[in-house]
Formats: C-alpha cells, structure tokens, sequence
C-alpha cells in the first residue's frame, strides 16, 4: 500500500477562485492511502516545494500527486523536488486542476466536484505507480535544416558558426526562397538581392554547410539526438559535380517557351535553365515537362555544348540516408491562389498582379528589366489602384482568418516607390486598417501618405471590371467619407494572403510534429517556447510557423540555431524511462505493434519458452528497444492480447484512472 | 465431392506428402458434424465426411496443429482460405508446415433453420434442384435450399480461394454481396432503437465463449477476459451492461483482422447476430479508408496498423459517430 500526499495549488486565483481548494485536499484525505493533504498558494514557488518535500520525509510519503497546473508547466519542478529528498520521481503524478478544470468552468461547485474527481483519478493512478530510471542516449553532432529561403540559410549559418555540420534541403534548384524574389525591402529600401545573395554566397562557402538543392524529404525516423532522414535527391538531369553554371546550354536551348516560374511566369525561360544569375548552386537543371530531348528523345544541344559533359539525360531520383540531432524547419509560405476571388478579375485581365508579381515587375532582373509596364501591352501605368487583405482576415471559406502581417508594409512600399520614380502615377491604396507595428515601420507609412502623397483610402474594393478600352473599372466605397468611388485604372494590385508552403502538412506528419487548423505549425508555447515545437529536437524558423517579415524571420531563425546549438552541445540526452514493454507469455507475435512504431522500436525474436507441461516451446515475440522507445504507446493500442505495456501509463494504471473518474 | 477429397487426403498420406490431415467427422447425427485430424487412411475411411453442413472452418486449427512436428493437410472452402491468409500474416501458422487443399463450396446448410421449419427427426438430407429431400422419422419432408442456408452463406462474399496449394474443383469469383444490407439497416436506426436492438440480442448471450473459441482472429496467447491481471475479466461481471460490452470488446479486438468468416454466428447457441458487430467495422474501414478485405493476402498493411497521408482525418471519424 503506497502512502500519498496530496498537495492542492491554489495558483493565486487561477484555481481557488473558481474551485475550493481546502474542500478538495479536505475530500481527498478520505481517499485510501491518502496520509497526508494540504493545500497553498503557490506550489510550484520555494516554500510551495518545500511543503512537498517536509511532507515526504514526516510522513514517510511513498507517492505525490500535486493538484496544479498542467504537468506541462511544472511536472519537472515537483519531480526534482520529489527526487532530492530521495523519492524516486516518477511516483509522482500532476492532476491538471487549472487547464481543464478552473479555467474552463465558472460554477463553483461542479468545478469544485471535478476537481475532487481528477484528484482521485491521479490517486489511483500513484497506487500502481512503480519508481522508473531513465537511461540516456547520444547525440548526432549535426543538424538538418528543412527549406533554403532566408530563415533556413540563416539558421544553418548560426549552427555552422558554432561548430556543427549543417544540411540545407532546398525542394527548388536554388536556394534563397521567396527574398530572392522581391526586389526591395521595408523599411529601408535597400535592395533584397543585394543583402541576400551575399548570405546564399557564405552558405555555399561554408565548409560546415551542405546544400542539398532540388531534394525533399523523404523520410523521418529516429527521435530528439538521433533522427535518420532520407533525403530524395530529385533528378535535375545535370551532374551537380561537373557543371560550372557557364549558361552556354540555357543560350543554345531551343524550347525558349517555358513560363518561368522565378518571374511569376510573367515571361519565359529555356527548358535547361539557371532560375536566377545568383543562384546557389550555380547549377542548370533540364525541366522534363518542356525539354524535347527528355520528351521526344529528339535534340540533345544542351549536352553537345556542354564542354564538361555535365548533362545527363538518364538521372534518376536518388535516395540518401543522414542521421541528425537536430531538425529545424523552415519551409516558409506562398502567396495564396487568387483563382476564387472572381471580383478582382485577377483571371480576366493580365493588368490585375499580385503583389509578388508586382515585385517583378519592378525588379532589374525581371521581365521588364526594372522600368513598371502593364503586362498586357507593355505602357506605363498611370493609375495603380493596391487592395489590401485579398484573402486575408476573411471569415468565408475563400481566404485565410488571420492578418498576413506583411502586406500593409510592402504595400506602402510598393506604392513609395512607384510615386518615387513614377511621380505622375495616382496611386490609391484600399485597407481595412493599416497595420505597422514594427521598429520604423509607422514613419515609413507616414512618408508614403504624407511624402509621397500615395491615396490611402479606408474601404475594400468590390469589383474590378476589364473595359474594352484597356482600362480597369474600379468600384470601391470610402467608409470615412461614405461614399462610391469609380476609378479608371491602369493597374490593380493584389496583396494576396500568404499561406503555408503545401509540403508542410506531409512533412509534419513524417516530423509527428503538430500543425494548427491553417497549416503553420504550432509551436512548444506561444510565449515562452517559440521556436520550438511540442516534439523534442525539432525547431521551427520563420514564415513556416506564422506570417512573419524579414526582420522578424531572421531573429527568429536565429532563436532556432540557438537552440539547436544548445541541443547539439550536448553529448547525451536523458531519455523518456516511460517506454514500451511487452509480457512475452502473453505476445502473440503477430507484428500489429511492429508495424504502428513510427520509431522502428520494435523488432520480434524467436524465443524459447518452458511450457506448462515441462516441454519447451520456441515462440516469436516482440522485443522492444528502450533506447530507441518514445513511449507513444501506439503499440499498446494495437496489441490485441494486451502484451505490449507502457511504463508510467500501464493499461492498468489508465483503466484506475477512468474507474476512479467514472465511480 | 466427399470422394474426391478423400481420396486426395489418402493419396497425400500415401506418398508421405503430408502427416496428418484436418477435416470434418461424422458426429451422431448426419448434420451434427465436428472438425477432426486423421493420421491413417483408415481413420479417414471410417469417419471423414465433407457434406452440405461440413461449415466449420479449419484454420483456426493449424494454430495448434503446426506447433506439432510434420506437415498437416488441411481442406479449406473459399472463406476459409481468408482466416488462413490472416492466420500466416499474423504469424500464427507456420504455413510451411501445412499443406493447403482448396476445395469449392456452394452455401452449407444450416441444420437451425431446418429445425425452425418444423422438421425433426431428420435421418438424411439429399439436394434434389433447388429443393431439399428430408428424410425424417416422421416421413418425408422437402424444403427450399434457400430457406435452410446459412445466414453467412446467403450473404457469401467470394468463391475464390486466396490461397492454396491445389485445388479440386473449379476456383470461383469474388462476389459483389449484400452482405452490408443489414448494417445499413442498423445505421439507419436511432441511437436509441440501435442501442435497444443490441441490448435485447447481447442479453441472450449465456457467456460460453464460443464465439471467442471458434473466432480465427482470437487466437491470443492468453485472451484479455482470462487474464486476472488485465482487471477486464471481474469488470465483465459486474453487471448486466459490462455483460454485453464482451462482444463491443471483442469485435474492436479483431477490427481490421476479422475476414467475416461468420463462425462466430454459427457457433452462437442464442444466435446471437455477432457478425453483424465486424461488419459494421468491415464496412466502415472500407469507406474510411478504401476498400480492405482482411486475409485477401498476406502482406498488405491493415488500414488500422498503417498510415497514409490520404487517411481521412480523425475528425471525420469522430463526427460520423456523433448522432
């Protein structure tokens, strides 16, 4: 029989307000092997833990369980404090009155019942408890970054920096991500590729940094120290190790009518191409949709100018296995599709961009060498007319709910810079709000309505309408003036939602890494954890996790290394004791938990087993690695004889628990 | 029929091919027949028999029978071959120790039914078309087939043996069955008219564990409701509702396992409608997660220990079974 004590928080208010902590320590002394009871203010506070520890040693306590918070705050506090009086700390238990109990109800006495009722699950839950050791295990020095746009290349430079090998995995033949794209940045107007290019440059440099462009992930086993990832190598149909990025294959190509996905398909490129001068690696790729030779079998120029022989019709995806202590995320967002949004005529007229086309637009590198033209016939645009939140803080099913965060910034800059070297260009902005927290980023929009004299106008667009004369029929409302605007424009720019890259949600299923309803991911605490996700030895950096700008994605791709840094340091890690067991005599040997372990925890031997009438017997069962073993417990659901067991959350112990909340 | 594989069961015997053979044995009454292992040719002479009511499935038998040293034959019917399927994927049949003989099956007979109609005393049973020619103590009677077929059998899901070493016979086709028609009937209902319907057929239950002794997909080393350590055999006592949720337990245990042999409906001595449980199981796993038919091979993954991204998501699941 174990001796409990039971220690009820009050957490100032946030529990005994709403529930009667004396009533419930008071009730829960009645509760069999319950010797001692009390309650505090604060438990999780010195003299809170001191209480805890007094507790054990007077009364010969053999089990704790804390009447608190969620275990996720502070289940490591009690269980140092249990452990440094000499309990063993796993025969402690945290029942989580606060999260699922005061904070979600307001009557006193229900909240006061269940309060009494979550005790004397956790109660009955410490009888079975039994005292567990956790054993430790190694850590690979080397990290991997998922995405090679400015968050991933500025997290594998901090890891680099401190001493550790580094992956980039990049699905796009280059990295530099959407930066590279844009062609100036708020607040202060210096040019994207001009500050990005050198970043990309270090990358390739970096001894310690290894680019693997073109390439996903394919795979991922392993848990926090140890994770193997397979990496798929898609086939780029050059050899990256012979090709010296001279270009001469892009000049002599033939297919010279492929859209170009770098310029928002606003013009064309070759079917053997280098996505950008700067690109990183300077290596050419043959797209297989367009080129003649992989399609037909007919042409093969590229390969006959090729003074190195760097192309290689016949390349196969490849598949390569790394190991890694560490993973951090980055795969950044995408301006949504604007093909619902049938108001704005985005389908119906070439004149109607995005804002991401407009960065093109206007970019040297771009279509139109720098100089603003329409796309349709190529004149300068005299009206432009932005609509902000397209597909933002929307509440139907077509857009996003939440504030994209950089579009009120890019959009005044945007329109700077149009008035700046376009002065006799109108341009009107329509906002919802104008939205600019941010060190400068205030002035920065003052200059441009009170400079640069840009039409901010408070009122959303309702259509857009293409006239045959060439102009956009603008109807929109002004709320502060209440009244109908009708503008003939010459231009409308869209500040599309951004959204999550698509291979996110995959990736987070291989990571078991969790993601909110809008595919970013979530992170360990809004507050205290944020660049860590809930799942140990994955962090998260930049756009992936929610709309960020540069600044913001640069800091907090910083965060990520130092975190990652501080993992990597480390020569072991203390691993999880509340593994996975199985009870031979009763494993069938069936392989149902071999094949749930996403770790590949579980393997079967052929054992011999004395039989009840004296005779031997070899029987396949199931053995479980515990250094490998997260204690997900997949595999005591899928047992079908009850074999498989997990420490620490034994079937047994759950089935004490749902009897003591259902008596 | 009966001949043939007699005959082939001595043959295999003969040439030293096999070691044992599992079949069928006549029982006192021509329908009462039991499941037997023969080691000699006169054993098989004297008391095999494979007939309209040869029903009960052998698989589950070459669990015991190759943990034994030799090689066992075992004449399989087309369902059967699917719990034998699953039987070797799962690892609980060497099925290098077996020897399998796929023999054809157009419906058994359900010696229940017969006795519902009326007649008894039955001496023989003879097909004659597609009537039946009884002969009883009290005279002769005829019957529709039909109307003396297993449940199982009219809802027959294929005639196609998924595995075999030889076959007598012509093999059949997979068939498109209604066996889903009396779930639909089920999902129809209220919550409350289904919860009723369950409780009035899980109250006959008389707890014998037949259903449990004869199921192929129960074949753990030690079953959770005979473990004291588990907690689940005392909890089955304790009342009239813990009762009853034995056979809810029972068939999440085989979910995704369960082939919808119907044994377990066969064997019932309430006739309790058990297999209407699996199926329910059955028939939402395919439209959860694709078509699965479980023992159809041997290597596939089981919608239930596999993941795939097109998986459709938990909240699915759990908003079809909010009412």
């Amino acid at each position: 029989m174990q001796r409990i004590g039971v220690f009820v928080c009050h957490c100032g208010t946030n529990i005994a307000a709403t529930v009667d902590v004396k009533a419930v320590a008071e009730t829960l002394k009645n509760e069999s092997g319950v010797v001692f009871s009390t309650d505090y203010q604060y438990m999780c506070s010195e003299s809170g833990q001191n209480i805890i520890k007094d507790a054990i040693k007077e009364h010969k306590l053999t089990g704790v369980v804390v009447c608190s918070c969620s275990p996720r705050m502070h289940e490591a506090t009690f269980r140092k404090a249990v452990a440094s009086v000499g309990l063993n700390p796993y025969m402690l238990e945290v029942a989580n009155l606060r999260e699922q109990c005061s904070w979600i109800h307001k009557d006193i006495a229900t909240a006061t019942e269940k309060a009494v009722i979550l005790g004397r699950a956790a109660i009955a839950k410490v009888h079975l408890n039994a005292p567990l050791t956790a054993g430790e295990s190694p850590v690979v020095k080397r990290a991997l970054v998922i995405g090679g746009g400015i968050a991933g290349i500025q997290t594998a430079l901090d890891i680099a920096d401190a001493g550790f090998d580094v992956d980039i995995i990049e699905k796009e033949p280059t990295i530099g991500g959407k930066m590279a794209q844009i062609d100036k940045t708020f607040p202060t107007l210096d040019c994207a590729a001009c500050i990005l290019t050198p970043k990309m440059v270090e990358a390739a440099q970096n001894e310690k940094i290894h680019i693997h462009s073109f390439s996903e992930v394919a795979d991922v086993k392993g848990f926090v120290g140890n994770f193997t990832v397979t990496i798929k190598k898609k086939a780029r149909f050059v050899d990256e190790t012979k090709c010296t990025g001279c270009g001469l294959c892009t000049e002599k190509c033939p297919m010279k009518k492929v859209p170009n996905e770098f310029n928002m398909n606003l013009d064309n490129r070759t079917a053997v191409y280098i996505p950008f001068a700067q690109a990183v690696p300077k290596v050419a790729r043959i797209d297989p949709n367009y080129c003649l030779m992989l399609k037909n079998g007919k042409c093969g120029v590229c390969s006959k100018v090729c003074s190195v022989g760097a192309i290689d019709y016949k390349q196969q995806d490849k598949f390569i296995e790394e190991r890694y202590g560490a993973i951090v995320v980055a795969t950044g967002f995408n301006p949504i599709k604007l093909d619902k949004y049938d108001e704005f005529a985005y389908s119906l007229s070439p004149d109607v961009v995005t804002s991401l086309e407009l960065e093109r637009l206007m970019n040297a590198a771009g279509p139109n060498g720098g100089t603003l033209l329409r796309p349709s016939d190529k004149t300068h645009p005299h009206t432009i007319v932005f609509v902000q939140c397209v597909g933002s803080r929307c509440d139907d099913s077509k857009g996003k709910p939440y504030c994209s965060k950089i579009c009120c910034m890019y959009t005044a800059k945007h329109a700077m810079l149009i008035r700046e070297k376009y002065p006799d260009t109108e341009v009107y902005v329509f906002y919802i709000d104008v939205r600019t927290p941010g060190k400068n980023f205030d002035e920065f929009y003052r200059r441009a309505v009170e400079e640069y004299g840009v039409h901010y106008v408070k009122g959303m667009v309702g259509k857009v309408t293409p006239r045959t004369d060439g102009k956009l029929a603008v109807q929109a409302s002004d709320l502060l003036s209440n009244e109908q605007l009708h503008i003939d424009a010459d231009m409308v720019v869209l500040a599309a939602a951004i959204e999550p890259d698509k291979t996110a949600r995959p990736l987070a299923t291989m990571l078991t890494t969790q993601m909110d309803t809008n595919d970013f991911f979530t992170e360990a605490h809004p507050k205290l954890r944020p660049v860590e996700s809930a799942t140990a030895g994955i962090f998260l950096s930049g756009a992936c996790q929610g709309p960020k700008d540069i600044p913001e994605t640069v800091a907090q791709a910083s965060a990520a290394a130092a975190k990652a840094i501080g993992l990597l340091c480390k020569n072991s890690i203390t691993c999880n004791p509340c593994v996975a067991h199985s009870d031979e005599l009763m494993c069938n040997g069936c392989s149902s938990c071999e094949k749930v372990c996403p770790y590949g925890a579980i393997t079967y031997i052929d054992k011999e087993f004395r039989m009840p009438d004296r005779t031997t017997a070899i029987r396949r069962v199931a053995s479980v690695n515990p250094a490998v073993c997260q204690g997900c417990g997949a595999c005591t659901v899928a047992c079908p004889s009850g074999a498989m067991d997990l420490n620490g959350f034994s079937n047994s112990q759950i089935m004490a628990e749902v009897d003591a909340i259902c008596k | 029929m009966q001949e043939a594989i007699i005959n082939k069961a001595k043959e295999l015997l003969a040439d030293g091919r096999v070691d044992r053979v599992i079949g069928w044995k006549k029982g006192e009454f021509s329908y009462d027949i039991t499941p037997a292992v023969f080691e000699t040719a006169e054993e098989i002479d004297a008391e095999f028999v494979c007939n309209d009511f040869t029903s009960a499935n052998v698989s589950k038998y070459l669990v015991k029978e190759t943990k034994k040293d030799g090689t066992v034959l075992a004449f399989l019917k087309p369902c059967d071959t699917y719990s034998f399927n699953q039987l070797v994927k799962e690892h609980r049949i060497d099925a290098s120790k077996v020897y399998t003989v796929g023999i054809p099956c157009d419906g058994k007979l359900d010696p229940e039914k017969i006795k519902q109609k009326g007649i008894s005393g039955i001496r023989s049973i003879e097909k004659d078309g597609d009537m039946l020619k009884i002969d009883t103590v009290y005279g002769d009677e005829t019957l529709k087939i039909s109307d003396a077929m297993s449940e199982r059998c009219l809802s027959c899901k294929s005639r196609k043996h998924v595995c075999y070493d030889e076959l007598i016979g012509e093999d059949g086709d997979v068939i498109s069955s209604n066996r889903f028609d009396m779930v639909e009937q089920l999902e129809n209902m209220s919550a409350q008219e289904r919860y009723d319907f369950w409780r009035s057929q899980l109250s006959k239950c008389i707890r014998c564990n037949a259903c449990r002794n004869v199921c192929p997909a129960c074949t753990c080393e030690k079953c959770v409701f005979d473990n004291d350590d588990s907690g689940i055999s005392n909890k089955a006592a304790a009342d009239s509702f813990e009762e009853n949720m034995f056979h809810v337990i029972r068939a999440f245990h085989v979910a995704g396992r369960c082939t919808d042999c119907g044994e377990c409906s066969r064997v019932c001595p309430q006739n309790i409608p058990l297999h209407l449980l699996n199926r329910k199981f059955i028939k939402d796993i395919n439209s959860l997660y694709g078509e699965y038919q479980a023992g159809a091979d041997t290597d596939s993954r089981a919608p239930l220990t596999d993941y795939k991204q097109s998986d459709c998501e938990a909240s699915v699941v759990h908003e079809r079974g909010v009412e």
